[in-house]
Formats: C-alpha cells, sequence, structure tokens
C-alpha cells in the first residue's frame, strides 16, 4: 500500500481536495516520519504542532482554489520565517526570530502549505556536503557501508524530500546547493533564472547568484512549486518584471524537434564511465523522443568554478558584514568594541565561512581589486557569452549534474578545493544566470542515485521542465533505500 | 601572489575577525591553496571584456515613494543581544 508521506506533491494535493486524505492525515503522516528520522538530522527547528494544529483548522474549510492547500512543508533554514528561529545554520543567528516572512515562503503559505519546520544546511549556504552547518551534519538516505553526505549547501531539505520528511521544498542556489544535493539524493532540483524568483528575506550570501528554487520528489511537482514561488516582487529591485507563468499546466513530455547541445568541455578529465554511460543513456532517450543533438563548445567552462570562487566570497564578505554582535543574534564579550566585533565575528562564524570572508575581503581589497574580483567579472562575461553562443543554435543543453556521487562523510572536509570541484558542473550556470535541473537519471555500481543537468534560457524554464519530464517519464526512475534509520 | 602572515592579519583586521596564531596558520595554507587555483584566470585573454556584475538586463524599478508601516522599533529590538526599550547597546566607545 502507498503510505500517504510516499505520494507526489501534485497527487496529495489532489487527495485532499477529492477528501480522499484529510489534512491532518497529510500532516500527521509527515510528522510522525520527520519524528522517526531524527538520524538523518534533517531538522533544525520542528514545527510540528503548529503545523498539526493548522492541519486541524483547514481540514474543515478545503479551499480547491489553492495551489498547495494542505500540504505539509519544510524549508530550508535560510528563509526568513516570522516568529520562527531562522539561524542559516550558523551559530551567528541562533535564537534569530524573523519579524518578517521571505516573499517565496509567504507565497507558500498563501497558497494554503503547512510549515512543517526549518531544514538544515551548510552554514550561510557555503559548503557542497551540508558539513558546515553549526548544528551537525545531515545523513543522507542513501548509504553504501557508511554515512554519506547528502550534498550542499540544500543538504537538509534534499534529505528531507528523499526521505519523505516533507512532501517538497524549496531551496537556494549560488553555485549548485539545490542541483548537486538533488543528485545525491535521486531527487529533483531547478535553480529558476536568475531574477525569476524574489530574493527578499533569504539570507543573503552572494547576492548577484543566489536563487531560490524547487526540490521534490518529480518534475511534475517542481513545475507546480515553481508557479508557486516565481514572480516579481517589490522589495527585490533584482526580481524580474514578467508575466507569471503556469509552468504545471503546460508541462508536457512532447519535445519533438527541440535542439539539445551537449557541451564537450563538461566531460572532464577522470569523470567516471558510469556518469558518461548515464550522459549518453540522457542522450538516447531525447533523440528517441525526436530531437536533434548537436555538439556544442563552451570554451570557458574550466574558468567558471575559479571566477566563481572570487565573485561568490567577494560578495559574501560584503554580506556578511552585518553580523556584527549588535543588532541580531550572538554576541562575544569584548573590552571594546572593536574587539566585541572581532571576538563575535570569531566565535560566531565557522571555518569555511571565516575562509571565505578572507578571501573575498582580500580580492576586494586595494591592490588586488584589478588582478582579481575585475578579472573574474570579465571571465564571468566570457562565460556567459559563451551561454548566448550556443542557444543560438540549441535550445536546452544536457549534462551530469556532479562528478561524482555522494562521498562518505568527513571525505573531503580537509580540502577546500576538491571540496568545491563537486559545483565545477553547476557553477556556470548561475555565473550566467541561467535556469537548470537536476533530475534523477540512474544509480552507480554502489547503488547511489546520480543527476543529469538540464539548462536552459534565460527565464525559459518551461522548456527546461518538458525537457526533464520526457527523460524522467523514460528512464522511471524508482528510489531503492530501505528505511535503515528507523 | 602569495599569502604571508601579515595578510591574513591585515584581512582579518579588515574583516574585523579575531585572529590567533593557530588560525593564521591555517589560513595561510588554505587561502594560497584557494589563489592558486583561481590564478588559473592568468589564461584567459580578458583584453577588452567589460566586467559582468550581474546579469540583470531590465533598469532599475523605482517605486512610489510613499510612507508605509514596516519594520517597527520595538519588534526588532527584541533580536538584539543586550538591549533596553529603545536602543542598541554596545561596549562604551568614549572614555
Amino acid at each position: 500500500m502507498t503510505e500517504i508521506y510516499q505520494l507526489t506533491l501534485y497527487d496529495l494535493i489532489e487527495k485532499i481536495k477529492s477528501k480522499e486524505i484529510s489534512c491532518e492525515e497529510a500532516t500527521k503522516s509527515y510528522v510522525d516520519r520527520a519524528k522517526k528520522s531524527q538520524k538523518l538530522n534533517c531538522f533544525i527547528e520542528e514545527t510540528f504542532d503548529q503545523a498539526l494544529d493548522k492541519a486541524k483548522n483547514q481540514s474543515g474549510k478545503i479551499d480547491t482554489s489553492k495551489k498547495l492547500f494542505g500540504a505539509p512543508f519544510a524549508v530550508k533554514d535560510l528563509f526568513c520565517t516570522k516568529g520562527i528561529q531562522t539561524t542559516a545554520s550558523s551559530k551567528m543567528l541562533e535564537g534569530f526570530k524573523p519579524e518578517y516572512e521571505s516573499t517565496v515562503t509567504s507565497k507558500l503559505w498563501d497558497e494554503g502549505a503547512n510549515l512543517l519546520g526549518k531544514l538544515n544546511c551548510d552554514e550561510y549556504a557555503m559548503g557542497s556536503s551540508n558539513e558546515t552547518s553549526y548544528f551537525g551534519n545531515v545523513i543522507n538516505p542513501y548509504r553504501n557501508d557508511k554515512d554519506l553526505v547528502p550534498g550542499g549547501s540544500s543538504g537538509g531539505s534534499a534529505s528531507a524530500v528523499a526521505a519523505h520528511l516533507t512532501s517538497a521544498t524549496v531551496g537556494t542556489d549560488t553555485g549548485g546547493s539545490i542541483r548537486q544535493p538533488a543528485s545525491f539524493t535521486g531527487t529533483v532540483g531547478l535553480k529558476p533564472t536568475y531574477g525569476r524568483c524574489s530574493r527578499w528575506g533569504i539570507v543573503a550570501f552572494a547576492s548577484s547568484l543566489d536563487q531560490a528554487g524547487p526540490m521534490t520528489k518529480d518534475v511534475r511537482d517542481a513545475s507546480l512549486l515553481m508557479e508557486v514561488i516565481s514572480g516579481h516582487d517589490n522589495k527585490d529591485s533584482t526580481s524580474a518584471q514578467i508575466k507569471q507563468e503556469v509552468f504545471s499546466q503546460k508541462l508536457t513530455k512532447d519535445i519533438k524537434g527541440l535542439k539539445i547541445g551537449i557541451p564537450k568541455e563538461y566531460k572532464i578529465d577522470g569523470m567516471s564511465k558510469e556518469i558518461i554511460d548515464l550522459w549518453d543513456k540522457g542522450i538516447e532517450i531525447v533523440k528517441s523522443s525526436g530531437c536533434e543533438i548537436k555538439e556544442i563548445s563552451l570554451p570557458h567552462t574550466k574558468y567558471a568554478l575559479p571566477a566563481y570562487y572570487i565573485i561568490a566570497p567577494a560578495e559574501a564578505s560584503s554580506n556578511l558584514a552585518r553580523y556584527d554582535g549588535v543588532r541580531y543574534g550572538f554576541r562575544a564579550e569584548g573590552k571594546d568594541l572593536i574587539e566585541m566585533y572581532e571576538n563575535t565575528r570569531s566565535l560566531g562564524f565557522g571555518d569555511e565561512v571565516k575562509r571565505r570572508i578572507l578571501i573575498g575581503t582580500y580580492v576586494l581589497s586595494s591592490g588586488y581589486y584589478d588582478a582579481y574580483y575585475l578579472k573574474a567579472q570579465k571571465v564571468r562575461r566570457l562565460i556567459k557569452n559563451d551561454f548566448d553562443q550556443a542557444f543560438k543554435s540549441v535550445d536546452t543543453i544536457l549534462t551530469p549534474t556532479t562528478p561524482s556521487a555522494a562521498f562518505a562523510i568527513g571525505e573531503n572536509v580537509d580540502d577546500p578545493i576538491s571540496m568545491y570541484l563537486n559545483d565545477v558542473l553547476t557553477v556556470p550556470v548561475n555565473l550566467a544566470g541561467l535556469p537548470a535541473i537536476s533530475i534523477p537519471a540512474g544509480y552507480d555500481q554502489n547503488n547511489l542515485p546520480l543527476g543529469l543537468q538540464l539548462i536552459g534560457k534565460s527565464f525559459d524554464e518551461q522548456t527546461v521542465l518538458n525537457n526533464a519530464y520526457a527523460i524522467e517519464q523514460s528512464i522511471n526512475f524508482k528510489p531503492n533505500f530501505k528505511d535503515w534509520w528507523m | 601572489m602569495t599569502i604571508t602572515k601579515d595578510t591574513v592579519k591585515k584581512i582579518s583586521k579588515l574583516s574585523r575577525i579575531a585572529s590567533n596564531e593557530k588560525f593564521e596558520e591555517n589560513m595561510i595554507k588554505d587561502l594560497n591553496a584557494i589563489l592558486k587555483f583561481v590564478d588559473q584566470l592568468n589564461e584567459v585573454k580578458i583584453e577588452n571584456i567589460e566586467p559582468l556584475a550581474s546579469t540583470v538586463e531590465q533598469e532599475l524599478i523605482k517605486r512610489d515613494d510613499e510612507v508605509k508601516k514596516m519594520n517597527e522599533k520595538k519588534d526588532i529590538l527584541i533580536n538584539s543581544p543586550e538591549e533596553n526599550d529603545d536602543f542598541y547597546v554596545v561596549p562604551k566607545v568614549i572614555e
């Protein structure tokens, strides 16, 4: 029998609206499971009791006009939630209760979703394994002989969707933080075009790169969630003034005639045969769906990661200047004001965050600005130009999402560069501001999921979703982990 | 370019992050590895290329200059580590 928590978001809402399942039953199903899944350490803050109360209230008053009515829904702890602790997984923000709600999460509650809690992530979204969180590692429901990371930074979100602890979630993606963990956990993650979703009320990391996006059990759920969370917002001057779309209603697996690019530079040195085979499988699927395959070149691909590791820390060093121990969060003692600032920031931030603040400060400092920051911005232009050129002849681009499957906890923590390399295939998209999705495509020899990535033109999420939907329907990926942690 | 102990001290100061011997040693190692990695960018020809700071192509949106009630003082002060009713409190800055 299918348990309620196994249903997709879309099917769950249908069943709630047709009164086959009550809101209370839906919330209870997820809460019970989340309570038995503490070992995965997905939640930083649980709001189970409030969720059950709200669901009880909703049960008698079904509103079929609301797109997420009754959906139990946990969110990454980078979204500010009014009156509910929001930490960005940092000691610095422990106990911080925003007095406002982020635009993206407001839209979820306006459409009838029901907050289950806040999900663990890397500290200030800086990381690729969820190991930089002040609140401990998140465990991937997939494992071999050891506990594996869920990826990051939206690691708690990815594990929670995969393990059925929330019906769907929203994450954020600055260099791959939605797509890489989705790939590691056999789930779907979509980074929208920069400007598609409001950044207002999301704890800022690198403001020219950050985007919120859906993390879901399947592509249809991602399309539904995408139409809920997108839209212009007066409070975010970079949010795009374009019309709201109904992605889920236009979703189709008929992608005949689509031109799909295969960038040769994404076949990176040392990429495993399994990943290349999966990529080939994806190519075969779209070919048999009537698409035309074109080999393309994105010549500056290898420079995306180094450019990113200048630009993102530079923006972060500026954004994180606000944590001064005065207005909110953690404060350490000091004999004077300056020492109070320095001790607060030294004790309040973790190592990776401090590393990035220092690198960012260095590349922006007098004498180094041109050599690093300005150069990186010029390379960013070249990377965007590569995509612009490619999209003159193709509609989407198909690549693997990550250069490997999920790795063991502790395996990469001592070497920042090897950790950064996780994002080598996802980072170019952020620099160019494009939409991209990761969908589960199969398993490696250790039975760990691997993802394929589809990249689209600016504001063409619909084509990305349709293309992903066609591949998903053909692959018919099934989660294969046991509930070993319960 | 190489990061020395003095560089770490200087950028720690600029970043308002307290530094000590062990922190400096670790950061010298990590930051030099990161700089070596980003030095790959020296291979790229960037003459006559305009820097790209943002992919947003629209003009900044202006809004009407209206007074709106938001961010009430009492609500905001709730989150401050040390507060009285009206002000943020910091260590004494004048003798």
